[in-house]
């Protein structure tokens, strides 16, 4: 428990790391470093969005799952790693 | 006078739009009256010559064509004034419905009759009571009679009649209706995927085993039961991260991928151009720096990479200075995730060696400065070690130098074998929870030691490296600087002496090609390297100073790295340049001592420590990485043989 605590802050602290949040099964944020209205909307997007990746994922071939998810736009990097229960979303822009 | 009127008017009447029913009644009057007036007329027409249509202000004006349409009228049994569009809510949608079939009938009188037929039982009723009533009122009947015929006589005109009734207050209808109360609803949805079916069969499965499991195992103790229900009710109970682990595990990695993604590049595909300018001389990129905050004051004093992952390598620190506090750490770090290390064990001393078991890579065996060896499991999350030596079991009397991993004994218990200060090298068995020892021989004492004394001081091993194929061959170097040469199986004496260095040796390694050659490097500024039949080495090269670590590379027999205290890391290829480094490089700032370097056993990086617990990644040009050149319409042979040749061609030049 309290391993996966240190990791979620140093994760945060990393460079160039915006800002983290762990959504549980039911789609609800349980930790944020965000506000919360960034956090609702990034919360409702993404997690159609892995539903959406994963669902196609595991049709093609159901032994496969998710492991991943890495959205690279102009400003910065969204990135997603689903779990059973949680989805993870981590915002980080590039170190340059 | 007025018949011709007539005549006329009874014609605008058919030309008027009136409604059917009333319609058909007009026209059949129309024309009855035009019969009856078809006759006047035609004897009126006699007197009266002209005859005018008069039509009545109101009336519509045709044409000659709109007289001559025919206009249809269709009768319909319809009720004009029954409702269209009655709705009903239905419970079943849940919305109002619109119905079609309404009651078209119109009720235009409605009148209640009293007549009763007498065979039914209300007029059986009837005729029972009226029976009794002209039994009872006999007398009566008389009066009524005469009064009933008085009355009759009475007349009914409008002057002398008067009629009176009454009625009832009607009390106002009200509709009183009710409602059950729906039943309560719930939307529900779901995908039925084929990877959702397949989730399920799995889970069902698993479920299956372990009610199979729970079955069999059903003679364990209690206790463990309830401590497995317990954990298992802390799983479910818990709505917390614990099992995010992975989950952010992944996220750690992908961001410092991020971080360093420059680096990774590198890793994966810099090769430095400039090497076909350089000539022989070759560079060292460097790459990630790996640090653990923890770890500051240590100095690194082992480098092992895992033989299975090759990413994975494991740090000990520890101390060499013998008056720092004692405390040591086991880290292991992966090239993945260069801010943290992925394990981190603490010792409660110095970690001098580790070695991770060839085939069981989550053995790992540890030696450390106290002269207990442990054996820690990567697979167990604990923080202790799985095995550990205790003074009762023959640990050592020193710090422990070297530990290696041996093949699994004739009983395949694990076993691995250490060196240290105290002289012994002795063989470690894990059989069950404990370390047995075997003490394999015992270092010869130096000259220089009186004889009385040779028991008592020890010399101290400082390196030992088995045979890559004759395994029970093993070298073993001293801090008397001289290297021997033992087998496995004779304990009393050593099958070679060689007088290596004038200080300690830091270093002694077996080619892992040449089945000859072995290489040492000392505190006197020396490397050598050795042919195991001669007693004086083949090559000797000074470096400026004293040289910490020195290590063969996998892929070449002919090239090996040394590291100096000065912080430099040098590249030699003995078949390209016999006398000369290819690359001398200086890896760290100054002050800082390189203390232990390692080849990855794949990619073509470099892992080096310090004393500052930093560990330093570097990749070698590809000038450091030459392979014999190919003459032109030979194919090139591959594999070890290839490394051998290279070698003996070189020893044979020098001989």
């Amino acid at each position: 428990m309290a391993e996966v605590e240190d990791t979620l802050k140093r994760i945060q602290g990393y460079n160039g790391v915006i800002g983290s949040i762990v959504v549980n099964a039911e789609g609800i944020p349980i930790r944020t470093t965000l506000d919360n209205s960034t956090t609702v909307q990034y919360v409702g997007l993404l997690h159609q969005l892995t539903m959406k990746a994963r669902s196609t994922i595991r049709d093609i071939d159901p032994q496969n799952d998710l492991t991943f998810l890495r959205i690279r736009s102009k400003k910065h990097e969204i990135m997603v790693a689903p779990d059973k229960e949680f989805l993870m979303i981590v915002i980080q822009s590039p170190t340059e | 006078m007025s018949v011709p009127h007539k005549v006329g008017t009874v014609k605008s009447k058919q030309a008027t739009n009136v409604k059917a029913p009333v319609a058909k009644v007009v026209k059949a009057a129309g024309k009855k009256k035009d019969e009856e007036e078809a006759t006047d007329t035609a004897e009126g027409e006699e007197w009266m010559p002209g005859k005018t249509l008069v039509k009545p202000p109101d009336q519509l004006d045709l044409t000659e064509e709109e007289l001559n349409e025919e206009i249809t009228r269709v009768l319909t049994a319809n009720n004009p004034n029954a409702p269209q569009n009655v709705v009903r809510y239905g419970f079943k949608e849940g919305c109002y419905k619109p119905i079609i079939f309404v009651d078209q009938m119109a009720i235009h009188f409605e009148l209640e009759g009293n007549l009763v037929h007498k065979e039914s039982d209300e007029g059986r009723r009837l005729m029972a009571k009226q029976a009794e009533r002209e039994e009872g009122t006999g007398a009566e009947k008389l009066d009524n009679v005469a009064k009933a015929g008085e009355k009759e006589r009475k007349l009914t005109n409008q002057f002398n009649f008067n009629e009176r009734a009454s009625q009832t207050l009607n009390n106002p209808p009200r509709d009183i209706s009710c409602q059950t109360e729906p039943p309560p609803r719930a939307n529900f949805s779901a995908t039925a995927n084929q990877w959702e079916i397949y989730d399920f069969y799995v889970e069902e499965l698993k479920r299956r085993e372990k009610s199979k499991e729970k079955q069999e195992g059903q003679v364990l103790n209690k206790e463990e039961d309830k401590s497995k229900k317990k954990i298992i009710q802390a799983e479910t109970q818990s709505d917390d991260i614990t099992q995010l682990a992975h989950a952010a595990k992944i996220i750690e990695r992908m961001v410092n991928q991020n971080i360093f993604d420059e680096v990774a590049q590198d890793f994966m595909y810099f090769e430095d151009a400039a090497d076909e300018f350089r000539g022989e001389k070759g560079t060292l990129l460097p790459l990630w720096k790996l640090q653990y905050d923890k770890a500051k004051g240590l100095s690194v004093t082992a480098l092992c990479w895992n033989p299975k992952y090759n990413d994975l390598f494991a740090v000990g620190l520890g101390s060499y200075e013998f008056t720092q506090e004692e405390r040591g750490m086991l880290l292991f770090y992966t090239l993945k995730n260069s801010s943290y290390p992925e394990f981190i064990f603490n010792t409660t001393s110095g970690v001098m060696c580790v070695d991770i078991h060839e085939q069981l890579s989550y053995l790992v065996a540890v030696g450390l400065h106290d002269g207990c060896v442990a054996v820690y499991n990567l697979k167990k999350k604990s923080d202790q070690p799985v095995y550990n030596s205790t003074a009762s079991s023959g640990k050592h009397r020193g710090a422990v130098m070297q530990v290696k991993w041996q093949k699994d004994d004739l009983d395949s218990n694990h076993n691995f074998i250490s060196v240290s200060a105290d002289g012994r090298v002795v063989s470690w068995t894990l059989v069950k929870h404990e370390l047995v020892f075997t003490d394999i021989i015992k270092l010869p004492a130096t000259d220089k030691v009186p004889d009385d004394l040779k028991d008592v001081i020890a010399t101290a091993g400082t390196s030992l490296d088995f045979h890559k194929q004759k395994d029970h061959h093993f070298l073993v170097a001293t801090e008397a600087g001289k290297i021997h040469k033992g087998s496995k199986y004779y304990s009393s004496k050593f099958l070679e002496t060689y007088d290596a260095h004038f200080m300690t040796v830091s270093r002694v390694r077996w080619n892992p090609f040449h089945p000859n050659v072995f290489i040492s490097c000392g505190w006197d500024w020396m490397v050598k390297i050795w042919d195991q039949t001669i007693k004086s080495p083949i090559f000797t090269f000074e470096l400026k100073t004293s040289v910490t670590d020195v290590a063969w590379a996998p892929y070449s027999s002919t090239i090996f790295a040394a590291i100096t205290n000065d912080g430099k890391v040098h590249v030699f290829d003995l078949s390209i340049n016999k006398y000369e480094a290819l690359c001398q490089q200086k890896v760290v700032s100054k002050k800082t001592r390189l203390l232990h370097i390692e080849f990855n056993p794949v990619n073509p990086i470099i892992i080096v420590g310090d004393d500052r617990g930093h560990v330093i990644s570097l990749k070698l040009s590809p000038n450091l990485r030459k392979k014999p050149k190919e003459k032109k319409g030979q194919e090139l042979p591959k594999g070890p043989e290839v490394e051998i040749a290279k070698m003996e061609q070189l020893l044979s030049s020098l001989r």
